[in-house]
């Protein structure tokens, strides 16, 4: 596939990029495997999640990442945002590309505040920003009422809206967003949704990872399309997310 | 080169994941120092959180385990056990637990928290460093009950107790050095952590937690150099000798306790900084 080439500055460009994971397989594998990305060796599987993948990502795109589940759109993000290892082909950014994932890790026996305060470390915040912004984050997440109690008490909901406010606390250069779209409620899904439209305005770039073709056109000027660990297509939103669409049977006000 | 490579270079923009440059990296270690700190602050607290005792847990434990060694090594050894044995024998206990934790608390630094370093990027040498500030509070809980103990069994205060900062500082380099080294190689392979109550174990026997290695290996030179390569052995000899009487150690194992702290802080540090680009897939 070629690459779409335009005359913007670029932010982010994959070259040609590799992800394959080594996994020790237990039981038995049902029948013949013929998924492409599966190769058998003894007890070792491995898995190509990425097979080579080409992109340029310019200055003020904001880029939905679309295809089915396990088409690779996680690993070719983490990929990005360089959390993960490439076993081929090289990826370049103008500054560290942030993964704003809902699935960063919190201490599940603390409450939920000491969890804001961990993350926001971990983040990069001092002590006295993230003393500042406790309260915002608290807000934001709207588990006032609730958080003081540890973590494994919340429902999976309440956790990942948790994770996702700490995330979207900060601005980012390079933002890559994973179906955060998707956390919570519907009054905390409009509230993450404007606050996604805030970051991505601020920031030069920003992927949004998401299974919902009507998100995707509300937000993304351009959109990408996954399959299998190849790039099926890249280009305008509208066009990708219509030939998504008619492929996989869905409909675009989804 | 390909041609989105040319692209990206003329275009100033650099590789994701590349290990930023030594100074740059102990820079940024720096900078979040306050994150090794509270995520050992807050790991203690998990640990215990669902027990009634809770942080208390951290010194019975130890407290107990020195019970039941007082009890049944004074009997096994008999006449042979070292002078001065209790106070003997918590500096002992107290120091190898500090050790023997950084060790195996390093081990699991990093595959224990791989969802923290699957999303986010930060230097990854601050979670064996987080796991050494966990080593660091509980011995300072467990340097405080000794202080109350040490004077029941005739230890009196004096000075010297003061030199145990220098040598918990030369023991912390050694402690982190080690921590970082088997942070690696657990990550590289995992049937380590498997291996590590051995490995503790052996150590313990060997090190003169509960004998005394002068009288072990008097009159059998080889053994004795090989007790006193011992870092292990170096650092019991020196907190005894600063925390209670009737066991001065030469003072050449102040030199050896300096180089092990040394060269396995700094190879330590490399060998786990090399692999920092593996670490978001850990676990």
């Amino acid at each position: 596939m070629a690459v779409l080439v335009r005359d913007h500055k670029p932010v982010v460009i994959v070259d040609n990029a590799k992800v394959t994971y080594r996994v020790y397989a237990s039981g038995k594998a049902v029948g013949e495997n013929d998924d492409s990305r599966v190769k058998r060796q003894g007890n070792l599987r491995t898995v190509e999640a990425i097979k080579g993948v080409s992109l340029i990502a310019y200055e003020g795109d904001v880029i939905g990442v679309i295809g089915t589940n396990g088409s690779g759109k996680t690993s070719l993000m983490k990929a990005i945002s360089g959390l993960t290892p490439l076993d081929g082909g090289k990826i370049f950014a103008s500054s560290r590309p942030s993964f704003l994932g809902v699935g960063a890790a919190m201490l599940k026996e603390l409450s939920g505040e000491k969890n804001i305060i961990l993350g926001g470390l971990a983040m990069g915040y001092s002590r006295t920003e993230i003393k500042e912004k406790l309260d915002e984050i608290i807000e934001f997440s709207g588990l006032r009422d609730f958080i003081d109690l540890p973590m494994r008490t919340y429902s999976a909901g309440m956790s990942e809206r948790l994770k996702f406010s700490i995330a979207a606390s900060r601005e980012h250069d390079i933002l890559i967003i994973d179906e955060a779209l998707a956390v919570g409620d519907s009054k905390f899904r409009k509230r993450s949704a404007e606050r996604m439209k805030e970051l991505a305005k601020n920031a030069g770039c920003v992927f949004l990872v998401s299974h919902s073709l009507k998100t995707i056109l509300e937000t993304c000027n351009r959109a990408i399309w996954l399959d299998n660990g190849v790039l099926r297509a890249d280009g305008e939103a509208l066009e990708v997310c219509r030939a998504y669409a008619e492929e996989v049977g869905a409909d675009l006000d989804d | 080169m390909s041609k989105l490579s040319d692209l990206a270079a003329t275009n100033g923009l650099d590789r994701v994941g590349k290990r930023p440059k030594l100074g740059f990296y102990l820079a940024e270690v720096f900078r979040r120092r306050a994150f090794a700190w509270t995520l050992a602050k807050y790991r203690l607290l998990v640990s215990t959180a669902r027990s009634r005792l809770g942080i208390a847990w951290l010194i019975v434990v130890p407290a107990l385990q020195i019970t039941v060694y007082g009890l049944i090594f004074g009997l096994v050894l008999g006449s042979s056990r070292p002078d001065n044995f209790l106070p003997f024998l918590i500096v002992g206990v107290v120091l190898f637990q500090f050790l023997a934790g950084s060790f195996s608390d390093g081990a699991r630094s990093i595959t224990s928290n791989s969802a923290l370093a699957k999303s986010l990027s930060f230097p990854r040498v601050l979670l064996p460093l987080s796991a050494m500030v966990s080593q660091w509070l509980k011995f300072a809980g467990l340097m405080t009950l000794a202080l109350v103990f040490l004077p029941i069994f005739g230890e009196m205060p004096r000075w010297s107790w003061l030199m145990m900062f220098a040598v918990i500082g030369l023991a912390s380099l050694f402690a982190l050095g080690i921590a970082m080294i088997s942070a690696r190689l657990t990550v590289h392979f995992n049937d380590l952590s498997q291996l590590i109550p051995f490995i503790t174990r052996i150590a313990f026997y060997a090190s003169g937690v509960f004998f005394s290695v002068e009288r072990l290996t008097a009159g059998l030179p080889w053994l004795s150099f090989l007790e006193w390569a011992n870092p292990v052995s170096v650092y019991l000899a020196l907190a005894r000798d600063v925390m209670i009487s009737g066991h001065p150690a030469e003072g050449w194992l102040w030199a050896v306790g300096a180089v092990w702290g040394v060269v396995a802080l700094v190879f330590g540090f490399f060998f786990f900084w090399s692999a920092e680009e593996r670490y978001g897939r850990a676990g």
